[in-house]
């Protein structure tokens, strides 16, 4: 898969939050095989543990995407993107403009706006959207290259809501990376997203609450592989009605 | 003079923001600042003048999804 002009193996991105301990999120950072983690900026606090942080990520040898989480405006999101570029290093950033507080709902029409922003001042935008195909089509125009629709509200854990929805973009967007961002808890849910033929998927809740972290981070890994390889194989058509796998032709009369 | 750092009221005597950085002991290299809601580079902290009841937010990395 290639992003940005960034070639990537692995098929996962992970979040670094809400993990018990720094131990376990390197761990099950390693344990996902994932090459991108996504951070945040929040204000310094008097003990500095942000050095710490970016300390232990930079150890990770993954590839950086800073987020704009919390960020309910576009001059907010955009300065927030101003911010981490010039921390991180790297113009990648997942924008996120929050319309609602309780469902963390995208704001479109902000989103939109400051992906237009952004990425006329050199960002490589991944905007956290919904599955809106015209919404998708004026985030290509604002200049990304990436669509990140969500599977269900951040961190419910739901799975993914409106499948038809994702098909649709699929379908729509035929050569636009496609990345499944929020929602997904289980390792099937993964799979879902990956035999609909998303070409990645980000998460974060669902291996940082689970009760191994370390061990749901390489089923989630295991999941986005198989269910990759399982659009790619084209599985069968769905039938109505039961029809016998083993050869009628040559069965005995017995009765 | 006043100035709100991280939404706290702090009495600063230093004019520029990076000044003020080093009076209130943020040194650390992976930091950023906005004034009023605006970025500030780390290279323009030394020509940025600082006013009576400005707003500095100092962000730093922390975790995130």
């Amino acid at each position: 898969m290639e992003i940005y002009g960034t070639k990537l193996d692995s098929r996962l991105f992970l979040g670094t939050a809400q993990y018990p301990s720094p131990k376990i999120l390197c761990d099950a950072i390693e344990a996902s095989r994932s090459e991108v983690i996504t951070v945040s900026l929040r204000r310094e606090t008097s003990e500095g543990s942000g050095s710490g942080f970016w300390q232990l990520l930079q150890q990770t040898n993954t590839r950086i995407l800073p987020n704009t989480a919390g960020c309910h405006s576009v001059q907010e999101a955009v300065t927030t993107a101003q911010m981490a570029r010039e921390i991180f290093g790297t113009n990648w950033i997942k924008l996120e403009v929050i319309g609602h507080a309780d469902s963390l709902q995208p704001d479109v029409f902000g989103l939109v706006e400051a992906a237009r922003i952004l990425s006329e001042d050199g960002f490589k935008v991944f905007p956290y959207t919904t599955e809106d195909l015209i919404v998708g089509e004026r985030l290509l125009q604002a200049g990304c290259d990436v669509l990140m629709p969500w599977g269900a509200p951040i961190g419910s854990g739901q799975g993914l809501r409106n499948p038809d929805g994702l098909r649709a973009m699929r379908a729509h967007f035929p050569d636009t990376p496609l990345i499944v961002d929020a929602g997904i808890g289980r390792p099937s849910d993964a799979v879902a997203a990956m035999e609909l033929g998303m070409d990645a998927v980000l998460l974060n809740t669902a291996v940082a609450k689970a009760g191994d972290p370390v061990a749901m981070a390489s089923a989630m890994a295991q999941a986005v592989t198989a269910g990759r390889q399982g659009y790619q194989a084209e599985p069968m058509p769905r039938r109505d009605m039961a029809v016998p796998s083993t050869p009628v032709l040559g069965l005995a009369d017995l009765a | 003079m006043k100035i709100t750092l991280n939404a706290e009221t702090r009495e600063i005597q230093a004019t520029t923001l990076d000044a003020a950085m080093r009076e209130l002991g943020l040194t650390s290299q992976a930091l950023a600042t906005a004034l009023n809601g605006a970025f500030v580079s780390r290279a323009k902290r030394v020509d940025t003048l600082l006013t009576e009841g400005d707003r500095i937010e100092v962000l730093a990395p922390m975790q995130g999804g």
